[in-house]
């Protein structure tokens, strides 16, 4: 007579519902960490300018001028055209620099690869592959110029023909 | 008796406890003593004659590990020096090289920067014209390209800390190629698939490019954090990848051969 098996300390289908139990758990544990080291890099509270701004008064404007007041806090050159305003983005189609406005060559002129751009932000020589993008422009309740730079218009895409694009004087 | 302190010291406990093996000429106790030291069991325990030959490995791999030493030693010292933040970079960086003495360390991690692309460049070329990519290597290969990635990446997050209008714009340049990456760019393919209805989940300020600089441009956030991935995180992926990348030179059977 032999002698019985001796019982395992835990059964086989015991043994692989433990195992499958711990691997879930190690499973979610490091998607959750994970995803909470992800989200850990993206800040709830940016401190920039906001992204819009009153530009004050059209009248304060010359016509056929580039105004270059909001340039360093805004990013933002507004252009005043016998038609009316547009507000141009000083961020290069190219790479992402910020050109600069030669009032005696009539263009804008970017320093890092000598893209160059007219007036109304049309690139024309220079590695830049597009024309500068405009933001909304619009009149405040007061009167006063409302740059709304989270909306852009982009005239290789035919935006410049939207009427936000463009305030009529 | 004479006093032999050659003697004395290798016998003493102290010396023995530190090297189990005296330097002996025999095969075997040379071969335990690569072994049994921490820093030198990553290395092959013998390395062919033919192999070692400078005109053969030009010495790039190892010249790389040294300028990256050189770099890790000048760096841990411009860091007693040097604050991240927007109101001192850029002169903590002036008073490095006017006033903190011995001007030329930062000079020294400057120089070693480039000369570790050109050491990793070169010690690319010569395993690629000798064949050591080859079987049983090509994992070794792959270690490879991520530590090429790594330095390169090093050297990107190095070049803002001067705070400069050179590295302003430089990392304002380069760090708009991450808006081209697809899903996770905001101008990337595919990211304009990724919405609910008339949201977009990925635009400038949730994408990848925002992560990477903290913000929607290069700022302040920027600073600090292009100082913690050059000083802490990428070193630190890097002496992991460098330690796998040297054992497994011995594990795929040492130096390669010449073909």
């Amino acid at each position: 007579m032999s002698e019985p098996a001796p019982q395992p300390p835990i059964s086989r289908r015991q043994f692989i519902s433990w195992f499958g139990i711990a691997w879930v758990t190690f499973a979610a544990a490091t998607t959750g960490a994970v995803s909470i080291v992800a989200r850990f890099l993206f800040p709830n509270v940016v401190f920039e300018p906001p992204t819009s701004f009153k530009a004050g008064f059209p009248a304060e404007y010359e016509v056929g001028s580039v105004d270059e007041r909001w340039k360093e806090k805004f990013g933002v050159w507004i252009v005043r055209t016998a038609e009316g305003l547009f507000a141009l983005s000083t961020v290069c189609t190219h790479l992402g620099c910020t050109p600069n406005w030669l009032g005696t060559e009539n263009k804008f002129k970017c320093p890092c690869h000598g893209s160059g751009f007219y007036k109304n932000g049309i690139n024309f020589e220079g590695p830049a592959p597009r024309p500068l993008e405009r933001y909304k422009i619009g009149i405040a309740q007061d009167g006063q110029i409302l740059v709304d730079k989270s909306r852009k218009f982009q005239q290789e895409k035919g935006e410049w023909s939207n009427p936000e694009s463009f305030l009529k004087t | 008796m004479k006093f032999n302190l050659k003697k004395t010291i290798t016998e003493s406990q102290i010396y023995k406890s530190m090297f189990r093996h005296g330097y002996s000429t025999s095969d075997r106790d040379r071969a335990l003593s690569v072994m049994t030291n921490v820093f030198f069991h990553l290395h092959p325990v013998k390395v062919r004659k033919s192999g070692a030959r400078f005109g053969f490995t030009w010495c790039a791999g190892g010249l790389s590990f040294f300028v990256f030493l050189t770099l890790v030693v000048s760096g841990i010292l411009l860091m007693f020096y040097y604050r991240p933040t927007v109101e001192y970079a850029y002169n903590d960086i002036m008073a490095l090289r006017e006033h903190v003495p011995f001007g030329i360390m930062r000079e020294l991690h400057r120089w070693g920067a480039h000369a570790m692309i050109i050491t990793v460049w070169l010690h690319m070329f010569r395993v690629f014209l000798t064949g050591s990519y080859k079987p049983p290597r090509e994992f070794n290969w792959v270690i490879g390209v991520i530590l090429l990635v790594l330095t390169m990446l090093l050297s990107f997050t190095g070049y803002l800390l001067p705070w400069d209008q050179l590295a302003m714009w430089a990392v304002t340049v380069g760090s708009n190629m991450a808006r081209a990456t697809p899903f996770f760019g905001h101008e990337g393919p595919g990211a304009a698939l990724l919405s609910l209805g008339d949201i977009q989940l990925v635009h400038a300020g949730s994408d990848v490019r925002f992560a990477l600089l903290g913000g929607r441009f290069v700022g302040a956030a920027t600073l600090l954090r292009f100082y913690i991935l050059h000083c802490v995180a990428i070193p630190t992926v890097l002496v992991l990848l460098i330690s796998v990348h040297f054992w497994r030179i011995r594990k795929d059977g040492g130096i390669s051969g010449p073909l």
